[in-house]
């Protein structure tokens, strides 16, 4: 059981309800659910090393139906972060409700997506979930340890456009992906992963660095004592560039503008990735017009981070609402990235040309 | 004490707090884990757990709770708490345990769900098993150069429930899995893996270690080479494990928990034509031996044969006893069950029935179209069935798999590539609880160039 009260929690749920229902007539379902825990950790170490940690984490998630001459559109939000209630200061869930409920009432009038490769600009925040996919899988030290990683060997090469930088940070202040230390008891940092398109190092637990002859970067997580460590990340960024939000738009003929996402995968070994979008635009003459349904992105990490060709000056941190799988294990991430450009990608839509 | 014990001792506990229903589920298990890894063993677990999972019900009001402390004043505490935690829940007029004619009868089952092999399996027999499973596929061909190592699993153990109308049953399972996954180099710094597995609940049926390594091998090395292909719309071939995807999307929209929520585009399609006529799936609990076999589902009903599909007609949804008290039905026994969670409809063994066309035929009439061995992603959306997920797999040319295709993207309608299936296999192929045949989908966008 945690600490806060469960009458505060069911309050939060039902102010999401109301809202949802309240921005729009055809919203006839909404599920909200808010979870919340407090966390000691304790790691004792043959080496004598004693260190504990307390971690907090709320989350809250909404989705709303919204149902229109028989046709059904379903659309979630949510976030959290290293909090508890007060995280709600921030963020109300009439915010998250009725962003669900926005989204679900666009998909009602989104056209079928184009097939093809297209440029792709990639909205600030949320869109760090490919970076997290796409690539920081891939600078696990296990895999490269192993040799089974698309970026096995290759530290000190270009492997991105010069436009990027990627970085792993466990210690931005109350973000879902941040921890005081890591589950072997080290201290999390701010690792450089890929410098000016040049990949720089690896995400480091004890077992990796000791192979690779370096410290640990502190990314040694597991899900619970019952689990074994592996590198993890925590909160995955690229940094901002120097283009505005408009200009990077405005580059664009014909593409699509992606915003929300449900979830990807990637295949470490050739570094192909997908990833579902559940809010996306097509771009016409530089400028977002009609919304999509049915996106999806597929790409493989090294080939889209070389096509990155405009990087925006508006990083945003996304909203702490994802939580990464990795060997039947879960932990909590953060990511975040301006807004960028891709300048080809295959797009899965269902429209030919 | 036994799970069924504990199972019984806690519905007294839960009584006695204050439940006036309530029912309690046990699980059981011993569970082993080894990893071999260019030869060396790199991973062994062994654990055991038991832990036990309280629901209550009172005035419509459901509270959950679970321990894995199973000492007696812990198992009391939870009592009381989820009696506690019950009284703040919001009420529901459909919440409540299963109506007792629905419940499972005692008696004999041979379900086959239990091999005493493998508790006597060693953890030297496990990585024996292991080594021979990936030295296999470094034997087919120098080219494959690394591993992601094989790995055995092995489960053995009970699952026992029991409720407050009197309904108290356990029954022993086994589960033992062998999966590896090897890769070859490619040009570019690419490299191409594939993996094989072979999940059954006895060693009997269990591929031999050597052969599972061999299918890894040759399905990576297949994969060598492998391009985009320009973005077209073609008939598209699903190999048995890629249909058995396909059902698995159509599990999310057909149980009773997506109808009531409005998020499933079958809602209101029951009795219509759904699919080809040469489509029909079946959730069969009672398929001896199979991964989802159960002589009971997670809240003590029967288990019964559901046609879900029957000659291309959607016939029913998979409802548990909530689900099916809202929708004004009854259930099929699909509870699902984890010791922390309540009860949900979802699918036991889904089998996709086999057709009479020979598999090689279904290639071998195509002229031009994509023959998918593996999809990633999570592009599916059970409100709506629109599918779109990253795909490889082989170009079809002239009736035979011409070159290998990766980074490509596959999308349709569920609804309208169920409609769409032309041809459905004899190939019937089981991978651990779900079973399809190769099948044919006569066009879908592929997206590529």
């Amino acid at each position: 059981m945690s600490d806060a009260p469960a009458a505060a929690k069911v309050a939060l749920l039902e102010r999401a309800d109301r809202a949802a229902r309240a921005h729009d007539r055809t919203i006839t379902r909404v599920d909200a659910s808010v979870g919340d825990e407090l966390k000691y950790i304790l790691v004792a170490r043959s080496d004598g090393r004693v260190v504990g940690d307390v971690q907090p984490l709320i989350r809250m998630n909404v989705s709303a139906l919204s149902e229109r001459d028989g046709s059904r559109q379903v659309a979630r939000s949510g976030g959290g972060g290293r909090l508890g209630l007060e995280y709600f200061e921030r963020v109300t869930p009439e915010e998250m409700a009725r962003d669900a409920a926005r989204m679900a009432v666009l998909q009602q009038d989104a056209i079928e997506a184009p097939a093809g490769t297209l440029p792709v600009v990639l909205a600030a925040g949320d869109s760090g979930i490919l970076l997290h996919e796409a690539v920081g899988h891939g600078l696990e030290a296990d895999f490269n340890r192993k040799g089974t990683s698309n970026y096995s060997g290759r530290v000190g090469q270009p492997v991105a456009s010069p436009l990027v930088t990627v970085i792993d940070d466990g210690t931005i202040t109350d973000s879902r992906g941040s921890i005081n230390v890591d589950d072997e008891g080290n201290a999390t940092r701010r690792n450089t992963l890929i410098e000016g398109g040049v990949l720089r190092g690896y995400l480091q637990d004890e077992i990796s660095a000791r192979h690779f002859g370096i410290p640990s970067s502190g990314s040694g997580r597991r899900e619970t004592f019952k689990h074994y460590i592996m590198p993890r990340m925590t909160n995955t960024l690229m940094l901002p560039g120097e283009s505005t939000h408009d200009e990077i738009v405005r580059s664009v003929d014909r593409g699509i503008y992606c915003v929300a996402y449900a979830g990807g995968q990637v295949n470490i070994s050739n570094g192909d990735f997908t990833f579902s979008v559940t809010e996306a635009y097509l771009i016409e003459n530089g400028r977002i017009t009609a919304p999509l349904r049915n996106v999806t992105l597929i790409g493989n990490g090294p080939d889209v981070l070389s096509k990155v060709s405009m990087v925006g000056n508006d990083y945003q941190l996304s909203d702490g609402r994802w939580t990464c799988g990795k060997n039947g294990q879960s932990v909590p991430v953060g990511v975040g990235m301006p807004t960028v450009l891709v300048s080809g990608m295959t797009v899965g839509g269902t429209k030919a040309g | 004490m036994t799970p069924i014990d504990y199972a019984r001792h806690m519905v007294e506990l839960a009584l006695r707090a204050g439940a006036e229903q309530c029912d309690v589920y046990v699980r059981a298990y011993d569970e082993s884990e080894v990893t071999v890894r260019l030869g060396e063993t790199e991973k062994l677990v062994e654990a055991g757990s038991k832990s036990l999972g309280l629901r209550v019900i009172n005035g419509g009001r459901t509270a959950v709770c679970s321990t894995a402390d199973l000492r007696e004043e812990s198992l009391a505490r939870l009592a009381k708490e989820t009696v506690e935690l019950a009284l703040i829940s919001a009420p529901d007029e459909y919440a409540g345990l299963p109506s007792a004619d629905d419940l499972a009868r005692p008696g004999s089952d041979s379900l086959q769900l239990y091999d005493e092999r493998l508790g006597s399996l060693t953890t030297d027999e496990k990585v024996r098993m292991a080594k021979a499973c990936e030295a296999a596929a470094f034997g087919v061909d120098a080219r494959i150069t690394n591993s992601e190592g094989a790995t055995v699993t092995t489960r053995s153990g009970e699952v026992a429930l029991a409720n407050s109308l009197g309904f108290a049953a356990s029954y022993p399972a086994t589960a033992i899995a062998l999966m590896v996954e090897v890769m070859a180099d490619d040009a570019d710094g690419k490299k191409r893996n594939d993996y094989w597995f072979s999940s059954e609940r006895s060693m009997h049926r269990l591929l031999a270690p050597e052969e599972v390594g061999r299918i890894a091998a040759k399905r990576a090395l297949a994969q060598l080479g492998a391009a985009k292909v320009p973005t077209r719309q073609v008939p598209v071939v699903f190999e048995p494990m890629m249909a058995v995807r396909l059902l698995g999307d159509l599990a999310a929209c057909a149980t009773g928990g997506a109808l009531y929520r409005g998020a499933t585009f079958l809602a209101g399609r029951t009795g219509t034509a759904l699919a080809s006529p040469l489509v029909t799936i079946v959730d069969d609990p009672l398929e001896p031996g199979r991964g989802g076999s159960r002589p009971f589902d997670g809240e003590g009903v029967a288990s019964r044969r559901t046609a879900v599909v029957e000659d291309g007609i959607f016939k029913a949804f998979l409802f548990d006893s909530y689900t099916a008290r809202r929708m004004g039905s009854r259930t099929t026994g699909a509870a699902a069950r984890g010791v922390e969670s309540l009860p949900s409809p979802a699918p036991s063994n889904l089998i996709l029935q086999p057709g009479s066309t020979p598999a090689d035929e279904i290639v071998g009439s195509v002229k031009d179209g994509f023959f998918v061995t593996a999809v990633m992603g999570q592009g599916f959306n059970p409100s709506t069935g629109d599918f779109s997920r990253g795909a490889a797999g082989f170009w079809i040319q002239d009736g035979k798999l011409a070159f290998p295709v990766s980074e490509v993207n596959i999308s349709g309608r569920l609804g309208d590539m169920l409609a769409g299936v032309d041809a459905v296999g004899d190939d019937l192929t089981w991978f651990g609880g779900m079973a399809a045949p190769t099948v044919r989908v006569g066009q879908m966008m592929v997206s590529g160039l």
